[in-house]
Order: structure tokens, then sequence, then C-alpha cells
């Protein structure tokens, strides 16, 4: 890869480094985390590539650092091994072309309005100027059907709009790779239902590169067309899954629920 | 009927027709009365209408204004005091010296918290300063002050800063703290950095906390001024509210000090009121960061 990194850049054709680049590569990634007494290994030599417009799932169980992977491909973290590229480029701090929604839904800023959240990163770090940053904003609010609330401030809206909002911050911005932490963790089974086939949607629409953090073996299959599946301490890559198959309708079928049977094995059985 | 195998009975599934309904009678109207009852400033009026009939009362029981001036006799001196143009006059002295002292005060609250959020030495030393300053009362500064800056608009501007400033940066500090990871990360995540996250993020995250100690360092700034103005104000031209509470005690002319007395009450009631109830509801209570109380 590194090798190939340097060509490309002179030539600077761009569908081969589309194809023959991964979005992001993650490279033999080792994470510790500090506490006061000691240092623990959250994740151990894990490697994985997305490839563009790629739904990519990191699926395991609490403990198995799939969150603080994430973490690490936003920058908010510095890996202890390994490295993460982007684009064949070496990731160094948050950057606002890997924008990420959060599980938590105070990602949103209360003292501005729905219209104003999803404006604010585009006139910081895009430098778009007022009238264009309003266009866009108002263009992805309606994607994700939040357009007549624009106006509102984020307290008054329900949990489901709320990711709704932070989705459509981060998609107006279009950056390189969408990382979703658990988006729908705290919404209700039917609001995550409905969120889930709507991410699909605006996917399809935009093309967009995701990777998407996730405990739920059942939302993995449908979000991913590749999961990842990790180890608890310290999470290690168990299995790499193709499951472009599972979608929404497909769930009752016998290939997805066969799929499904596999992955819980791999995540719970006794590791070998 | 009930069988007594302890297994659930099954039913037969029912299904219900639902009739329009008519969106009309979903809402009804509440009635003046209880509506008018919502509103603070009318609850906040009757207690004080409440309080001043109770104190017109104790003073017409007691029967002696040198010792308690009623409530129509404070108004009284308080009318003549400022149509005579002695009472505006104290009032502005002290507003201009205490406006000069808060802000700078809180200029330097707003400082010291930017210092101590963005390094590990600068939350040392507001912490340091705060436990060591927060204790010492203003007033036990003045002779120090005096010394320093003499008698003058000086030693008060002093005195009223220290008063603010660790009262407020505790607070403003608090507030830092408690804004939550995932907002700070998200707005890391778009690149902010510096001033421009401490502008952007920091403070209107930590609003809620930054008017209370606002709020808190009003009190304190009013409390303090009016204080070292009792002990010696004449000097900075013609002295403020606590020179006149000061003075007219010293004439016995005790309905001029309740009146004094009463310019303080009440303009910590409008500060309060108007200004901070207003900042709030323009900002944290819109934002529905703070809950309408």
């Amino acid at each position: 890869m590194e090798t190939l990194a340097e060509p490309l850049k002179v030539h600077g054709v761009d569908v081969v480094k589309d194809t023959l680049i991964p979005r992001l590569a993650v490279d033999g990634v080792t994470i510790d985390y500090v506490t006061p007494r000691q240092r623990v290994r959250a994740t151990q030599s894990v490697s994985f590539d997305v490839l563009p417009a790629d739904r990519f799932v990191l699926l395991g169980p609490s403990g198995c650092g799939k969150s603080t992977l994430l973490k690490a491909v936003a920058g908010f973290l510095k890996p202890a091994a390994g490295e993460i590229r982007l684009d064949g480029e070496s990731i160094r701090g948050p950057g606002p072309d890997r924008l990420v929604v959060f599980q938590d839904f105070e990602q949103l800023m209360p003292w501005k309005s729905v219209l104003q959240n999803v404006t604010f990163p585009l006139r910081i770090a895009r430098r778009l100027d007022r009238r264009e940053a309003i266009e866009r904003a108002l263009l992805t609010l309606e994607k994700v059907g939040l357009r007549q609330f624009a106006d509102a401030h984020p307290h008054t809206l329900s949990g489901g709009m709320k990711q709704r909002v932070a989705i459509a911050r981060a998609l107006a911005m279009e950056p390189k790779i969408l990382l979703m932490d658990e988006p729908f963790a705290a919404l209700d089974a039917l609001t995550r239902r409905r969120m889930q086939e709507e991410l699909l949607a605006l996917c399809d629409q935009t093309s967009s590169t995701l990777l998407f953090v996730t405990h739920s073996i059942e939302e993995a299959q449908i979000v991913g067309n590749r999961v990842l599946l990790l180890s608890p301490h310290p999470g290690r890559v168990r299995a790499e899954l193709d499951c472009s198959g599972d979608t929404l309708k497909s769930l009752g079928s016998p290939a997805t629920q066969e799929r499904g049977q596999r992955i819980h094995r791999l995540l719970f059985e006794t590791p070998i | 009927m009930m069988q007594n195998s302890g297994r659930a009975t099954s039913r037969e599934d029912r299904y219900f027709e639902l009739a329009p309904v008519d969106e009309r009678e979903l809402i009804h109207p509440r009635s003046i009365l209880q509506r008018l009852w919502d509103s603070a400033a009318i609850r906040k009026g009757m207690i004080l209408l409440v309080l001043v009939v109770l104190w017109e009362i104790l003073a017409r029981y007691q029967d002696n204004p040198l010792m308690l001036p009623s409530a129509v006799d404070t108004a009284r001196a308080l009318g003549a005091g400022m149509l005579d143009g002695s009472l505006p006059s104290k009032v502005a002295n002290s507003l201009s010296v205490l406006i000069k002292g808060y802000a700078l005060g809180a200029l330097g609250a707003l400082a010291l918290t930017a210092l101590a959020v963005s390094t590990r030495l600068g939350r040392d030393l507001l912490g340091t300063l705060t436990s060591m300053f927060s204790p010492l009362p203003a007033i036990a500064l003045l002779p120090l002050a005096l010394l320093w800056f003499g008698l003058g608009e000086g030693s008060l501007i002093f005195v009223l800063i220290h008063s603010v400033l660790w009262a407020m940066a505790v607070n403003i500090h608090a507030g830092f703290l408690s804004v939550s990871e995932t907002l700070k990360m998200a707005g890391r995540n778009y690149g902010l950095r510096g001033l421009r996250y401490v502008f952007l993020l920091l403070i209107p995250a930590a609003l809620p906390s930054i008017l209370s100690g606002l709020k808190i360092g009003w009190a304190f700034a009013w409390r303090t001024l009016i204080a070292a103005e009792l002990v010696f104000g004449a000097s900075s031209g013609g002295g403020g509210l606590g020179w006149y509470i000061f003075q007219n005690r010293n004439e016995l002319y005790t309905d001029n000090v309740f009146a004094g007395l009463a310019v303080v009450i009440l303009i910590g009631l409008l500060a309060e009121n108007l200004v901070f109830e207003s900042l709030e509801k323009m900002t944290v209570r819109r934002w529905g960061m703070q809950n309408p109380g």
C-alpha cells in the first residue's frame, strides 16, 4: 500500500486511487487507554480496510474496543502501535473529513436551532458563506425529513429526530467517511428500525462511506455490507464477513438467519 | 371461567373501529385567573405587596418612627429624596463604581477560567487562588486598599474586583467542567481549537453556570460596595448609597435610612428580575438548558 501511494499521487488518477487504495486503512492498530493506575489494552493489532461506498460495521460485545477504534479513526485517541490512514494519509487528530455521529443526544448544540446546528460545521470547517451553508443545510434536512423543524431548538425534538439532525449535520459536510458510534442504541425499537431504513436509503442516495459501530447482530447485518467481528478483552479481529445479502427484507430468510447464528457463535463461543 | 391449571387462558383477538375525533374536543382553554397566576411577575408582586403590608402593620403597632418608620413614611422620604436629586446622584455614583468593578471582576474570572480549562497548571492556579482568597471578606482588604490606592474610587474598585472575581471564577469553571464530553468531541471534530473552541463551544455550553456566576457576583458586588461606602464613602465625589445611609443614620433621619435601603433592595430586584431574568429567557431557557423554575 505504502509503495502504491507514491506514484498514484504523482499521476493524480482518481479512478485508480478509488479502486486500489482503501478509503480507510486500519493497519495493525493497538490502542491502550490510560487509567491513573495502569495502561489497559483495548484493542490489539486490528487491521481492516474500508473501501469507498462501503457500509463497514464493527460488531462485538461491550469491552471489545469497537468504540475505542472508532474514536481513534476520528482522531480523538492515538494508537499505541499501528497506523490509521485515510485515503493513504496518516491520521493526526480530529478533523472534519471524518465526522462522527455519537450515540448521545447531547452532541447537538442546544443553543443553536436545528438549521444552525447543521450550518455551523459548514461555516466553521468548510468555510461556506452564509447563503450557501443554509441552502445546503436545508437540502440535507429535507433528505432526513426535518425541513419543517429547521427553526426548532434541539430540546423540543424527540430522540429520533435529534439523531436525524446529527446525521444530517454530518452528511451535509460530505465527509470522506461517516463514523457512527451506536447512533441508534438510545432509541426505542420502533424508531430504531425506521432510522435503519432511512440510513440505508440515505447511503444509497449519497453513496457515502460508512463506519458503523454496534453491539446488535441484527443491526450489523442490516446496516453493513461488510461486518468485522471483534473479540473482547482485548479487541482482536475474529472474522470479517460479507453481509451485503442481509437486508431489512431478508430478515426472516434462512440465509440471513443462518448468518446471524454463525455470527452469534463466533462472538460467544469461547475463543480457540 | 378461570382455569386452575396455572397457565394463561387463551382469549379471542379483538378489534375496534375508531370513530373520528373532533379536534376541538381535545383542547380546553384555561381561565384568565389561572393564566395570571402562571406569571411569575404577578406572584412575586403579590409577595412584595404582602411584605409591605406586614411592615406597615408592624410599624403602626410599634408607633416609633425613629426606630421603625412605616412603609408610607419611607415611601414619602424616598419620593422627596428622588425629587430633590440627592438620591439619584448617590445611586448614579454607586452604580458607576459598581459596574466598573463588576465588569473588571467578570473579565478577570473569565480569563482565569479560560486558563484553567486549557492547562493543568492553570487549573491548579485557579484552585489555589480561590481557596486562598474566596473566604477573605472584601471589607478586610479595605484598609490595605486604602493604603495602596488612597481614598477614592480605586480602592472601591479593588475590593469590588476581589469580591466578584473568586465566586464567579468558581462558578464559571464548574460550568466549563460540566460541559458534556460528547459536545466537546463534536466541537473538536469540526476542528475547533484554542480561543474559537472557548468562545464558540465552551462558553455557550456552560452558559447556565456562567449566568448563575454573574448573578452571584452581582449580589456580592452590591454587598461589598454598600459596606465599603459605609466605612468611607464621602471621599469619592459626594459618595454613594452606602454613604447616604450612613450619613442619615448619624442624623437620625431613620426614614431616609430606610429609603436608602429600599433603593438598594429595589435595584437588586430590578437587576435580578429584569436583566438576569430576560438574559435567561433569551438564552438558556429558550435552549432548554434550564427549566423555568
